[in-house]
């Protein structure tokens, strides 16, 4: 191996001092993590394209269009009076938001603490934990935009929708996302050395969630023994808010208020522990 | 030393003031005790070692370094400004390279220089050129466009240290920089080590190979458990703790311990090891005739130079890679 290369020229090494403006770190450092997480993720765009297609036009064809068909039948027993895919919709844009967070929160945190621990890498520049945490969230919330328009309009285009506010059930679906994702950094961060865990999230928490939260017949409908199961997720509530907005499902103003305070409140403690267990994870 | 120098609040001290001064650095784990009230000053340009065993407390006086782990108690400064208040400011102006590559298997190479770039906020056009030096530092341009997974680990080594210079840092800071690399590999890094310390970057390295501190440190410290066992530059240390020469004899693991009461008269200090036993003296050569004038006939001797070895056996009992 040749070792007479010459060391690029004194000449034009300035140094920190010069190069580095520490302020603007401090100002854009969560928007660093998140174009780092976003060149990560455009190595799988292709992946993520057929995911967010196919699962929207799949649980269409299945579940909204086939199901849909037997429950339109017996149209004397339709939940709120409306045809089964528009009461499907909501949930199913709701359930597509928070899976994609889900992914865009647990994966990095865990390629990021352990796997490869390219947490620690950063760490060691101006960014702070914090701003990882920051940047993580503001890319699932790209990831929940992203998936959460494309199911919108697969489900626009196959007519679930009737109330001209329709398109609210984006921002909704996106806050349900977000609350998700801020819960999944505390979980994350807290079981990262357990083996079983990110298995476990899909068979012990997104499963009961999509089953339990009211998505494919009214929370009402279940023995009250165990819709507490639909009242503390926020699929639940970010399902009967979409149903509001998509069809103008008539609730009281306290429980649409309720809703909206319960997605941003989980959100808000779970991100608020979330970073505080990262930051002492990563500084002790 | 001047104290009357003041610098613009962005800029660090440029003075000869000291770029670290520690006073009484301490880190409690529960209650385990990693680093137990250490104090060191390192300068401008100097290249500062810290030579120890696994679990000395080298990597914890790192971390608290690179501002990534806070003192229980003491003060650290870096750059004049103290590393509780000021760690992203004080990391902006630090290189780190440490002790497992962390590269981001999922990028190539030229993307994880890039990213680690814009962690300073430095600007896209600046980082592109910075690439293309740094890859011909590293030795690394064929492999512009791999995956760091096609690396060898000599050239993943080098990929971290060349990710450590993108913001041109004024103190660079290497954890045991050459561990599990084949000897080509390290002369080849040492190389590079030695080109930037020309620059006149600020080296602080730990190692457990006394031949690395020797060609890299202008000045070390022996740790262990936590505390700073002794100081000086490596020919220093040598000079105080050692002998000029050493002979290394061996009798067979049974019979050292009998020979050793024989022969300890014959140099300033003498060692047993399990399978061998030091005998420091200035004159090694006239040492070891002397012990076969005795009738004692080794089944192997050899006579040689002292080193950081000897120091840190002298010091602490114990050998440094265990």
């Amino acid at each position: 191996m040749a070792t007479t290369q010459s060391a690029p020229a004194a000449s034009t090494w300035r140094g920190a001092s010069q190069l580095v403006v520490p302020s603007r770190v401090q100002r854009n450092g969560a928007w660093y993590v998140a174009e780092y997480r976003l060149r990560n993720l455009s190595k799988w765009w292709g992946a993520i394209l057929a995911f967010g297609l196919g699962n929207p036009i799949l649980y269409l064809a299945s579940i909204g269009l086939g199901v849909g068909a037997l429950v339109n039948r017996n149209g004397g027993t339709l939940p709120d009076g409306v045809a089964y895919l528009t009461f499907l919709a909501p949930a199913l844009l709701a359930t597509a938001a928070i899976q994609g967070t889900q992914d865009e929160v647990s994966f990095p945190l865990m390629h990021g603490l352990k796997w490869e621990r390219v947490f620690y890498a950063i760490q060691a520049t101006a960014i702070t934990p914090l701003q990882i945490s920051q940047g993580i969230m503001l890319t699932a919330m790209i990831r929940s935009v992203f998936t959460a328009g494309i199911y919108w309009a697969v489900l626009w285009v196959a007519g679930a929708f009737t109330s001209a506010n329709a398109f609210l059930a984006i921002p909704a679906a996106i806050v349900a996302g977000m609350s998700f994702a801020c819960l999944m950094l505390a979980l994350t961060v807290r079981f990262i050395d357990s083996q079983m865990f990110l298995a476990s999230i899909g068979r012990f928490v997104l499963t009961p969630m999509f089953l339990f939260s009211g998505t494919f017949f009214p929370l009402e409908s279940m023995p009250l023994a165990a819709r507490w199961l639909g009242w503390i997720s926020p699929l639940w509530h970010a399902t009967d808010l979409g149903r509001v907005l998509t069809y103008g499902k008539v609730i009281p103003t306290w429980l649409l208020l309720t809703h909206i305070a319960y997605l941003l409140v989980l959100g808000w403690a779970s991100f608020t522990i979330g970073n505080r267990m990262l930051t002492k994870k990563m500084t002790g | 030393m001047s104290s009357t120098t003041t610098s613009p609040e962005s800029q660090p001290r440029l003075d000869a003031a000291p770029m670290i001064a520690a006073r009484g650095l301490t880190k409690n784990y529960d209650d385990f005790r990693a680093v137990d009230g250490i104090d060191f000053t390192v300068t401008r340009g100097e290249s500062f070692g810290l030579l120890g065993p696994n679990g000395a407390g080298k990597s914890t006086t790192m971390r608290m370094i690179a501002c990534t782990s806070q003192p229980t108690a003491g003060t650290l400064e870096i750059l004049g400004r103290d590393t509780e208040h000021h760690g992203p400011w004080i990391r902006a102006h630090l290189g780190v390279v440490p002790q497992q590559d962390n590269l981001d298997r999922e990028l190539t190479v030229r993307e994880n220089l890039y990213i680690y770039g814009r962690y300073f906020g430095l600007p896209r056009s600046y980082i592109n050129a910075k690439i293309d030096e740094l890859l011909e530092f590293a030795q690394l341009e064929d492999k512009r466009e791999s995956k760091v997974d096609a690396l060898s680990g000599g050239m993943k080594r080098r990929l971290t240290i060349a990710r450590a210079l993108i913001n041109e840092p004024e103190i660079l800071m290497l954890d045991e920089p050459t561990t599990g690399l084949d000897p080509q590999a390290r002369h080849v890094l040492w190389d590079r080590l030695f080109r930037l310390k020309e620059r006149g970057v600020t080296l602080i390295i730990t190692t457990h190979y006394m031949d690395e501190a020797e060609q890299l440190c202008d000045r070390l410290v022996v740790m262990d458990k936590g505390t700073f066992m002794a100081e000086g530059s490596p020919a220093g240390l040598i000079a105080q703790y050692s002998s000029k020469e050493v002979v290394e004899v061996r009798f067979g693991s049974e019979r050292n311990q009998e020979i050793v009461d024989k022969i300890a008269d014959l140099g300033d200090r003498v060692e047993v090891l399990p399978d061998r036993i030091l005998l420091y003296s200035a004159e090694g050569e006239a040492a070891l005739a002397h012990i076969i004038e005795r009738g004692l006939h080794p089944m192997t001797s050899l006579v040689r130079r002292s080193s950081l070895e000897d120091v840190f056996l002298r010091l602490t009992g114990r050998s440094l890679v265990d």
